[in-house]
């Protein structure tokens, strides 16, 4: 089974981010920027799929192709996808920040080229907190989809998915190919170790421009300004919960 | 302009983010219809119609629809969307789940999490786990729009709207196997007065439950949690809080041994007042505390729960 794992670079999750004071944006300057989490998820579980780990039968995953839309430095993203066992990546070079449905239309295009089993995928690049590109590629394959998994089971052509839902848990079943975004509680994702950074560098990306992919990508939405939200102030400290109680009853909240 | 509101229901009622959803799309036009997809929802249905402001309710039936699968959902509201300009649905997991889909077969881009509707076409949004917020315009002639359910009022009741029965897809790629649902009386999490979380500093599940649920009880509160406490098993991850989790804005929120991380900060900074008990006086979550506690929660507990009576 080939599976096709989309990793992004977004800020690190440690960073608070800055309004820009021209209001264009969010200050990315000198930040530092990492793998979108939920795709070190996704990244692990295909690694894992591949190595036979946790209740994946070895072999599950034959080929990890992992791919990026972004800027040039998006390489360094997909060195550690490939550092962390995934075979070869892709690059599709865009200065631009392409909205979701443009980042589907494309990674459609790599499917249509690569023809995975699988894709999987983070549910949601903590940049822009979309939670769609996964939802929005299988519709345009016109493949099941699978959200906010917490456990991925694959057997006989089939992936069973539990999935994180309001109020609990709900288990699908899907014929691949499918697409599958995962969940915080999937897996840990792993550190690279020193020798596998090495073999990483040996092994392929493949660079590419938008252009070479003919789907349209312009965007639909215009950013009209980029604000900071309204900050709370740091209230007081009291003493004991009696006291914190009356406050409490003061302020009518209880 | 026409709007749809795609209601989220327990097959019986609606869920109060249905009414918030249709304040937001009071705000686009009049002429506001709300569609409920499900296997046998005619009473939620029923009680969609209450909603004041509502033009009529499309009931849409059928075993797929039941489990709200996104294929299904997807076919059933495509079929639909030529009637309408825009359409809408609470950002829950539900929603969350078909509305990309819907808006890809559209060929439109989905605009996620709405915190305000400034006019017809230009939404405000959350980004960046909340340290931003972005004003979008969209070009799209259709818009796909969720909706934060606790950036908005709720509708009120008072509406009688005829109820209509429109085709339900039943067009299945994924199959429904099973589920596991957390059962409670307390409030529901993303509607609730008050909240009362815990975190890793809890320990265990046991004392979660020893801890945190009696409290909750007490003030008749929901119970969430921080991501660390779910991961570890001390809480369902339905009672997660945060940029990824639940989005919370009761008037009351205590965080008991949350240290106030950026995503934790996200689902809960909204709250009208926030309490924080915590032995460590520099933990971020005092920089957003209306009121702190600097102390161990298993004396401070105890206290309170006595303070309270
Ligand atoms: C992609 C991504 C998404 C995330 N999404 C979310 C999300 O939606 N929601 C979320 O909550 N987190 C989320 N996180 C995790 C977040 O970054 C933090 O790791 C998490 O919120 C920490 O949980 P915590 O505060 O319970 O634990 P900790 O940070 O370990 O804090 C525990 C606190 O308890 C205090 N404490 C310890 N013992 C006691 C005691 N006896 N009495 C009183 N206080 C005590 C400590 O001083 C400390 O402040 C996300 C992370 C990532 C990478
Ligand atoms: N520019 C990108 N390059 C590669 N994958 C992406 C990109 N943008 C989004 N994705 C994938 O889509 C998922 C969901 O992103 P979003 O819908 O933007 O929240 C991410 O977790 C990634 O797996």
């Amino acid at each position: 089974m080939k599976v096709l794992v989309p990793v992004k670079r977004v800020i690190d999750y440690n960073v608070k981010a800055r309004v820009k004071a021209d209001q264009t944006g969010v200050d990315l300057a000198n930040v530092k920027m990492s793998m979108n989490p939920f795709d070190e998820i996704a990244v692990e579980e295909a690694v894992r799929l591949k190595e036979g780990k946790e209740h994946h039968a070895a072999g599950t995953a034959t080929e990890i192709v992992v791919v990026s839309i972004g800027v040039t430095q998006a390489q360094e993203t997909i060195r550690t996808a490939l550092a962390m066992g995934a075979d070869r990546g892709i690059l599709i070079q865009s200065d631009a920040d392409l909205e979701p449905l443009a980042v589907a239309k494309l990674l459609a295009a790599v499917v249509a080229e690569e023809k995975p089993d699988l894709v999987l995928m983070g549910k949601q690049s903590i940049d822009g907190d979309n939670n769609a590109v996964g939802q929005m590629l299988a519709a345009l394959l016109d493949w099941p989809q699978a959200t906010f998994a917490a456990k991925i089971e694959i057997a006989g052509g089939t992936a069973n998915v539990t999935r994180e839902v309001d109020g609990g848990n709900q288990t699908l079943s899907a014929a691949l190919p499918a697409v599958i975004t995962v969940d915080l509680r999937l897996n840990t994702p792993r550190y690279a170790s020193l020798p596998n950074i090495m073999k990483a560098k040996k092994k392929e990306i493949a660079m590419k421009a938008v252009a070479d992919y003919g789907v349209d990508t312009a965007d639909r939405l215009t950013v009209v300004k980029v604000t900071a939200p309204p900050t709370r102030s740091a209230g007081i400290k009291v003493a004991d919960a009696a006291e914190l109680v009356s406050k409490l009853k003061t302020a009518g909240a209880l | 302009m026409a709007v749809l509101v795609i209601a989220d229901h327990d097959g019986s009622a609606v869920r109060d983010s249905t009414n918030k959803t249709v304040t937001a799309a009071l705000a686009l036009s009049s002429d506001v219809d709300i569609l409920v997809v499900g296997s046998a929802a005619k009473a939620a249905a029923d009680a969609a119609a209450k909603i004041a402001g509502v033009r009529k309710v499309l009931l849409a039936e059928s075993g797929e629809l039941g489990h709200q699968l996104a294929e299904a959902v997807t076919a059933t509201v495509v079929a639909l969307a030529g009637g309408y300009d825009a359409i809408l649905s609470p950002a829950s997991m539900d929603g969350k789940n078909f509305m990309p889909r819907i808006a890809a077969k559209l060929d439109v881009a989905p605009i996620s999490d709405i915190i305000e509707v400034v006019s017809a076409d230009t939404f405000v949004r959350p980004i960046y786990a909340g340290n931003a917020l972005e004003t979008v315009r969209s070009s799209d002639a259709k818009k796909v729009i969720t909706v934060r359910p606790t950036a908005f009022a709720p509708a009120a009741e008072g509406g009688s709207a005829p109820v209509e029965s429109v085709a339900g897809s039943d067009a299945g790629k994924a199959a429904f196997v099973g589920e596991e649902m957390v059962k409670s009386d307390r409030p529901e999490l993303g509607a609730a007065k008050i909240v009362v979380s815990g975190g890793r500093a809890l320990g265990s599940a046991e004392e979660f439950h020893a801890v945190i649920e009696p409290l909750a009880d007490k003030l008749g509160a929901a119970v969430g949690a921080s991501r660390a406490a779910v991961d570890a098993g001390y809480a369902p991850n339905d009672y997660q809080v945060g940029q990824t989790g639940k989005v919370v804005a009761p008037g009351l929120y205590i965080a008991v041994g949350i240290s106030g991380a950026i995503q934790h900060l996200a689902g809960m900074k909204d709250s009208k007042i926030i309490v924080a008990i915590n032995k460590d006086a520099d933990a971020p979550i005092f920089q957003v505390a209306d009121f702190g506690i600097v102390g161990d929660y298993k004396t401070v507990v105890p206290e309170l729960m006595a303070a309270l009576g």
